[in-house]
């Protein structure tokens, strides 16, 4: 470990330069060769052997990542690079591929300044490389790109010299129309990918080579030599002459920004405080001086140190022993130590100072996205993601005695992965675990029982529905408990144009309220709906349609109570609502506050909302993927079969060359068994892989007998509720 | 007096079993059942054992469920007397009022046996003269929601919208099964509402508390309300005045019964 620790001090040297420092992420489709790149990286930093490069999977340090040879969380490494003669300070990130880690991704983009896009040459851009890119660049963060495994087009694809420019060429171009689609303003101002400026470069992670055209100049090595090495076999010479480390090393160096650089854009788009504050002036200059400024991206509990939490400094250095304020909690914590990840490993250091990825204990109140200052400080924006949990699965202790420490356990969990959601239940001791699919809450349970010693059984996956309503009704008459409370809602569906700007977060409570009102209008919204706008829980909206009503200002904290809670335990079958829309439209108030209190107004709003849902048209929805499909042309029928086998739409082929690339939408609930299917069905001759698409309604004839199904799950009646059921006289 | 079926809403007045009125004491007595409500008002001088024992009758108590959601108990009244206790006057809970009018539909004949109230027990007690109390009003117990702490403001708009109608107000205090509200509680929560909605100045006016009104060991103290929230009263019931300027036969009476410092009640005098 001797050799760490001598990387070790030369970034602590380097980590009070920000202009000698880049912070980047390694993003990509599944299996496109993100790990690999990074060993690459690794090795030319001197911190694994360049024989163990593409193989060792440094990064990969879980033996379960190991083992499935897939990146299961986004793993930091802090190394140094040389280049024109000086010393470099790379903070890399290695994030998951599979789109049921892409909270991983998301949250590991606010952390960095850029991103090197890997994209295997052969594929070219697949569903999770959009993903993935546009996560990026909502966070501000520029792409640079590698084309990975140039080799298989050579040797596999048996492509010639002339053809695969073309080829290459194509690869760049699709990505730039992602870029372009994205952000024209940036693509415009210089984000537009190029081979000959060096913003692109190509290669092979698993032969550790690499060519950018700058390099090409300095080695005299260029795609025809590239092209008669890997025809001859003799790519570990072509290795020595071109290491991938240095073209994409010195890539990153050339165009993606250093945090003094990037902060001055990003801070724009991370926080959304006052940005001619001190603090706000301290993060777009970077300031070790200033204060704190600390978004935590990642809380990982370590057996020995206990939370770590690691995140992107902003402003201001951190030491230990200081009390720090923690978004959202009244008391302050104190950091025990500071640190940077070298991997697995956590290398202690005597201070972080801004414009670095920090890895810190003692945090004990911080969960992935708070934010960490020396003064009360307007918190930075949430962390966006756009998946939602599609799968649930319960979850109960094997053994009696192990009942409290699960509770405990599912707590860290929770807290170290926020695309989960957990419903902790006591007094059954059965618990409930969504997730982004199969694979997800494998994974989370497998390391429960493995990392935390808690032996537990769960049941097979179940999908996620939601609750929504297709007509209107209302109003809708609530009344409190002692009769002197009334509250008249009406329902309706929301616009779907608002759902959407709901669900990717666009609009918020905190923005600016005519810019708000603007944006929903421009989705079809009614003026004065827009207008009076209280408050949304997930996609539902509560609007306020009511005038001049005494009192009720300070009921309408209770009033959204009660909307909040229907809106989470819908009245179909306890399924989250999504896309409703409801209106206040008249209230009666009593007089005297203690009669309109929580346990009056609460109950009153939530029966309303509850039967005014069932009142109008309700409906089921359930969640879709979107399913991509390549395949070569005698076996696409298997595939097809097995698309339409499972209440699948088939959206698009195209063919390239003598493959075929199938887009199909799914239902999730049709999705079991799916890997083993198509393997059958196509003799292992498909490659395929998914994306979230959302939720859509249940076709009516499935409605009643999923409504059973699931209410009888989760022992209530089985029967459809019907309002009256909410309505009390 | 003869009784047919029919639903008695009984006062029980302020205090202990017998501040009952005869007439209130006959209907219990000859009542075929006996309830009693204790969570708008509580009798703080008397248990439902003393009232048992007292009126020599089973008295079987209401819980806020019985009486506001689901009065199966109602229909009793229908071929029976019913007499329906609450402490105080039986019709200043405006969710009595429903009750009645429930029974009323069930075509349940209804009478009213009143009984003393803490409003004129005030009065009294304090010498703030009846006819200058302007719209009375309740302090909550501040409660949490969406994680927010919320500390209801209509006690405190009610009292600044009075004061500038010259006139007093009165504040009932929050009554929940575990807990009562006193006047400490009150008054901090007025302060609190005054630094954040109003001018930070509350603190310099004088109100006035009183405590176990209707027992021998009433206690009636006026002071400013920066000294009150400091005032040990004892124990339960307590209710909370905030007079408008003092006409001044109230000075001298507030003076003479409520201990109030010279100064302030020179200051309050119109």
């Amino acid at each position: 470990m001797g050799k760490r620790k001598k990387i070790a001090e030369r970034v602590t040297t380097l980590m009070d330069k920000p202009e000698m420092i880049r912070n980047i992420g390694i993003v990509a489709h599944i299996d496109h060769g993100k790990t690999t790149l990074s060993d690459n990286l690794l090795a030319g930093a001197g911190m694994i052997s360049m024989d163990l490069a593409g193989r060792q999977l440094f990064m990969d340090f879980d033996e379960l990542e190991q083992a499935r040879g897939i990146t299961i969380d986004a793993a930091n490494v802090s190394m140094v690079h040389e280049f024109d003669g000086k010393e470099y300070l790379i903070n890399m990130i290695d994030t998951p591929g599979h789109v049921d880690f892409g909270g991983d991704v998301t949250r590991a983009m606010r952390a960095v300044d850029g991103a090197v896009v890997v994209v295997d040459a052969v594929e070219g851009a697949m569903p999770q490389t959009e993903t993935v890119l546009r996560q990026a660049i909502r966070e501000g963060v520029r792409p640079v790109l590698f084309v990975n495994k140039v080799d298989r087009m050579i040797n596999e694809l048996k492509v010639e010299k002339q053809e695969m420019a073309l080829r290459l060429g194509h690869v760049i171009d699709n990505i730039n129309k992602l870029i372009r689609g994205m952000d024209e303003e940036k693509y415009k101002a210089g984000w537009r990918l190029d081979a000959a400026n060096g913003s692109v470069a190509f290669g092979s992670a698993l032969y550790n080579w690499a060519i950018s055209v700058p390099q090409m100049k300095k080695t005299g090595i260029g795609f025809e030599e590239v092209f008669d090495y890997c025809k001859n076999d003799n790519m570990k010479e072509l290795a020595l002459k071109c290491p991938l480390y240095v073209a994409v090393n010195d890539m990153v160096i050339r165009f993606l920004p250093s945090p003094l650089q990037a902060q001055k854009e990003r801070v724009r788009v991370v926080w959304h405080g006052d940005w001619d504050s001190k603090v706000g002036k301290a993060m777009a200059a970077c300031d070790p001086n200033g204060p704190v400024a600390f978004m935590i991206t990642k809380v990982k509990v370590d057996p020995h140190a206990g939370e770590v939490a690691t995140g992107r400094l902003f402003s201001g250095t951190l030491e230990r022993g200081m009390e720090l304020m923690i978004s959202g909690i009244s008391n302050t914590n104190r950091i025990q130590q500071t640190g940077i990840m070298m991997g697995a490993e956590r290398v202690e250091v005597e201070r972080i100072p801004a414009g670095n990825i920090a890895a810190v204990t003692g945090l004990r109140d911080a969960i992935v996205g708070s934010t960490v200052s020396t003064e009360a400080i307007t918190p930075f924006e949430m962390i966006k993601h756009v998946s939602e949990p599609v799968m649930t699965v319960a979850i109960e202790a094997k053994n009696m005695r192990d009942l409290p420490k699960l509770v405990e356990v599912l707590r860290q969990v929770a807290k170290e992965d926020p695309t989960l959601q957990i419903n902790i239940n006591e007094e059954t001791g059965e618990h409930l675990m969504a997730g982004m699919g199969e694979l997800h809450l494998e994974i989370v349970a497998y390391r429960i029982t493995r990392d935390k010693g808690v032996e537990i059984k769960t049941t097979p996956p179940i999908v996620v529905y939601r609750e929504s309503v297709v007509g209107k009704a209302g109003p809708v008459e609530g009344k409190s408990p002692n009769h002197h409370n009334r509250f008249y809602i009406e329902f309706e569906p929301l616009e779907a144009g608002v759902v959407d700007l709901l669900r990717e977060g666009k609009v918020d409570m905190k923005m600016d309220e005519v810019q708000r009102r603007q944006m929903l209008m421009g989705e079809g919204m009614d003026k004065d709906e827009a207008r009076n706008l209280v408050n949304f829980f997930g996609t539902n909206m509560f609007i306020n349609m009511t005038k001049g009503i005494q009192y009720l200002r300070e009921t309408m904290e209770l009033i959204l109570e009660g909307f909040e809670e229907a809106i989470r335990n819908g009245p179909i079958c306890r399924e989250p609502v999504q896309g409703v829309k409801a209106k206040l439209m008249d209230v009666k108030l009593h007089e005297d506050a203690i009669h309109r209190g929580p346990a009056q107004v609460i109950p009153a709003v939530r029966q309303a909302v509850q039967a005014g849902i069932l009142l109008a048209d309700p409906t089921l929805l359930e969640p879709f993927q979107n399913v991509f499909i390549q395949v070569p042309q005698d076996q696409m029928g298997g595939a097809m079969a097995e698309i339409q086998g499972r209440r699948g739409i088939i959206l698009n082929m195209e063919t390239e060359g003598d493959m075929i690339i199938i887009k199909a939408k799914v239902p999730v609930a049709a999705m079991f068994g799916f890997a083993g299917a198509i393997r059958s069905a196509t003799e292992g001759r498909a490659m395929w892989s998914t994306e979230f698409a959302g939720f859509e309604p249940l076709p009516a004839n499935l409605l009643l007998e999923a409504v059973k199904q699931i209410r009888t799950r989760k022992g209530l009646k089985p029967d459809m509720p019907k309002p009256s059921d909410y309505l009390k006289a | 007096m003869q009784l047919l079926a029919m639903l008695f809403f009984v006062g029980l007045g302020l205090y202990d079993e017998r501040d009952i009125s005869i007439k209130g004491l006959d209907v219990v007595r000859k009542a075929d059942l006996v309830y009693v409500e204790f969570y708008t008002s509580r009798l703080m001088g008397a248990s439902i054992e003393r009232l048992e024992e007292f009126y020599g009758r089973k008295v079987v108590p209401l819980s806020r469920q019985d009486v506001e959601v689901d009065p199966a108990w109602l229909s009793k009244a229908e071929h029976s007397n019913v007499a329906f206790l609450v402490g105080g006057d039986p019709m200043i809970s405006t969710t009595h009022l429903d009750l009645r009018l429930r029974a009323l539909d069930m075509g349940i004949e209804t009478r009213i046996i009143h009984a003393s109230t803490i409003l004129p027990a005030v009065s009294g007690l304090t010498g703030l003269q009846n006819y200058r109390f302007g719209r009375s009003t309740s302090i909550p117990f501040p409660y949490t929601a969406r994680g927010r702490r919320v500390v209801p403001e209509t006690p405190y708009h009610v009292a600044m919208e009075n004061r500038r109608l010259n006139l007093h107000t009165l504040l009932y205090l929050d009554l929940q099964e575990e807990r009562c509200m006193t006047v400490n509680d009150g008054v901090e929560i007025l302060l609190e509402v005054d630094r954040d909605r109003g001018d930070g100045l509350l603190g310099s006016t004088l109100g006035v508390g009183i405590a176990r009104a209707g027992s021998e060991d009433a206690t009636v103290r006026a002071d400013r309300l920066e000294e009150l929230v400091h005032h040990p009263f004892g124990g339960p019931l307590h209710i909370l005045v905030i007079p408008a300027k003092l006409h001044f036969m109230e000075g001298r009476a507030l003076m003479a019964l409520a201990r109030a410092p010279e100064e302030i009640v020179k200051e309050a005098e119109i």
